[in-house]
């Protein structure tokens, strides 16, 4: 539904603009119709840059890509009429009211006023929003706005909807029913690019993910074939600030450990079995004085997928 | 056909906005007003060298010239309005659609020139019992000025807006270009009055002519080539930016 190869953008920077920072340096994308698929990275990876590429809003440096057939550079109005697009902020004006907006929506996208009328009252039932749909966008709750701002970037029936950060700073239920509406347009069809800081959520919700740092697809795939590459359990240390660097140096070389990785407030272990492993670790901890204040077990997470390819964690950025 | 529709959609949006923020309206409304009926105790002294013997002569000098510079300067500043929308990811949605981007600049400046020129006619009527004659033909082609002049300087404030790289910036543009253009255009007062260094700097500057094109027409001279010459170069740079930040409006990066 979606293929990129080598998409491309830097921006102007520094005080007078003469260096560039390179916000996307080549991203190659495959995304299967009808999946939910998502784009994870730190802060600043070039998720909003690439977004907004592939939504014509802004012009790639390099590169090119397919959208549902049409072709990004030669044909973006067929990109338009093919695409939704969710901003990370969102895009509604406070002294209208919702379904001022859907129908507004509608008829930019060529819709006569009776018809845009008639799709902003099914948008209103099937998003569930009619309670509200008659108060102005500024008396809205998080979750109510980003429930019209998805109704609004499907108004025209899109095959490729694009969300950025839609559960961004909301509560867990907001952001629950916001997925339950991502898996009722997936349902319905619809192919799902969504961006998110919760890889939680991502690896609960998404068919397959793909993570970019720098710019850069780091890897692609369904998340269990990522974790499974991670083979094994997450021993996660707590240890006192201090004690992490000792702590790694008597551990290094344990035949059952993978790797391991100093973290914020301790150690992460990599190993094959973890609840065999963790009386041989406490003793080598404590022939070496230290004692954790904390041992937990864990399945390896996408965290720890990207902390294993760049030495970083997400989450923790 | 799709333009006309289109612009037609996104004015009707504006207005509707303006509707919902009635503050505007009052204050769209008063300022000019309070304009007129404040300078006027003044006007006859100081246009006096320019043969103004009575307020209704006064009237003929000053009207076209507050006129003028009302659409000149609300022109100018209605790009902040545009900082609003751009924060608020209302243009990036609108860009998204297929709507056209002509559209987006045209609705958003006709809504304005459509306000400043409703002002305009409130200043006109109420300087009308202060003994301002006017003739109906020369009053329509000036308001046609006017409306070219709301258009020019709206699409160039939304340039502004748009071209800039950050909100802070606009403030202090809109100044730098706003103050020079109002003083050199003799806006509030003839120029005929500044001495002859700055009459020459003077005709450098579109809205002189479009200021004394105004003011031929509003003391009865439809024919005089100011006129026609003020037209064309508002007409000519009127395009000119439209164009510009209709461009704007679909490469922007911001
Ligand atoms: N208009 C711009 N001008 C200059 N630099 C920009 C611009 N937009 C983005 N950047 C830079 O490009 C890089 C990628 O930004 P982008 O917004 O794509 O990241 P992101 O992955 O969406 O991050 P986040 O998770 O914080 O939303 C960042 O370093 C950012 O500072
Ligand atoms: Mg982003």
């Amino acid at each position: 539904m979606i293929e990129t190869k080598g998409l491309r953008k830097s921006y102007p920077s520094g005080k007078h603009g003469r260096t560039v920072v390179d916000a996307v340096r080549g991203i190659d994308l495959h995304v299967r119709a009808g999946e939910i698929f998502g784009f994870l990275g730190p802060n600043g990876a070039g998720k909003t840059t690439t977004l907004r590429m592939l939504a014509t809003l802004i012009r790639p440096d390099g590169g090119e890509a397919l959208i549902a057939g049409a072709d990004l550079l030669a044909d973006p109005a067929g990109v338009r009429r093919r695409i939704g697009y969710v901003a990370q902020g969102g895009g509604t004006a406070d002294a209208v009211t919702g379904r001022e907006e859907l129908v507004m929506q509608a008829r930019m996208y060529g819709s006569r006023k009776a018809d845009a009328q008639r799709q902003a009252e099914d948008a209103l039932k099937a998003f569930d929003l009619t309670e509200f749909a008659d108060r102005h966008c500024s008396t809205y709750s998080g979750g109510q706005r980003r429930r019209v701002d998805i109704a609004l970037g499907v108004i025209h029936s899109p095959k490729v909807l694009f969300l950025d950060e839609p559960t961004v700073g909301l509560d867990p239920a907001s952001r629950g029913q916001v997925w339950a509406e991502i898996k009722r347009l997936r349902a319905e069809g619809m192919t799902v690019v969504v961006t998110t800081h919760y890889l939680d959520e991502a690896d609960a919700l998404c068919d397959r993910v793909a993570i970019v740092d720098h710019g850069q697809v780091v890897v692609e795939g369904t998340p269990e074939a990522l974790k499974r590459e991670i083979s094994g359990d997450v021993v996660l240390l707590g240890l006192a600030a201090g004690e992490a660097q000792p702590a790694a140096d008597a551990l290094r070389g344990q035949p059952c450990l993978h790797r391991l990785e100093p973290g914020e407030d301790g150690l992460r272990l990599y190993l094959d079995d973890g609840a065999a492993a963790i009386p041989l670790l406490l003793s080598v901890l404590n022939g070496a004085g230290i004692v954790p204040g904390t041992v937990q077990l864990q399945r390896p997470s996408l965290d720890d997928v990207f902390l294993a390819r760049t030495g970083r964690s997400i989450e923790q950025s | 056909m799709k333009l006309a529709r289109d612009t037609w959609l996104v004015f009707q949006r504006q207005v509707l906005l303006m509707w919902r923020t009635p503050i505007w309206i009052v204050i769209g409304i008063t300022q000019p007003v309070f304009y007129l009926l404040l300078f006027a105790p003044l006007l006859k002294k100081v246009l006096a060298p320019m043969g103004a013997t009575s307020y209704a002569e006064a009237y003929q000098i000053y009207v076209p010239g507050l006129l003028a510079v009302l659409c000149i300067f609300g022109g100018l500043y209605t790009g902040f309005s545009l900082l609003g929308e751009l924060k608020a990811g209302i243009i990036e949605r609108s860009r998204v659609t297929p709507v056209s981007r002509l559209a987006l600049l045209l609705g958003r400046a006709l809504r304005e020139t459509v306000g400043l020129l409703v002002q305009a006619v409130i200043i006109t009527l109420v300087a009308l019992p202060f003994g301002l004659r006017v003739d109906p033909g020369s009053l329509l082609l000036a308001y046609l000025l006017l409306a070219l002049l709301a258009l020019m300087t709206s699409a160039i404030s939304y340039g502004i807006a748009l071209a800039l790289p950050n909100d802070a910036a606009m403030a202090p543009v809109v100044n730098t270009i706003a103050q020079p253009i109002g003083l050199l255009s003799g806006v509030l007062l003839p120029l005929a009055l500044a001495p002859m260094w700055l009459q020459r700097v003077a005709e450098w500057n579109p809205f002189y002519w479009a200021v004394e094109g105004m003011r031929a027409l509003f003391s009865g001279h439809p024919g005089d080539s100011v006129v026609w010459q003020g037209l064309l170069i508002v007409t000519v740079l009127t395009v000119a930016a439209v164009f510009y930040s209709a461009r704007l409006f679909s490469a922007r990066i911001r």
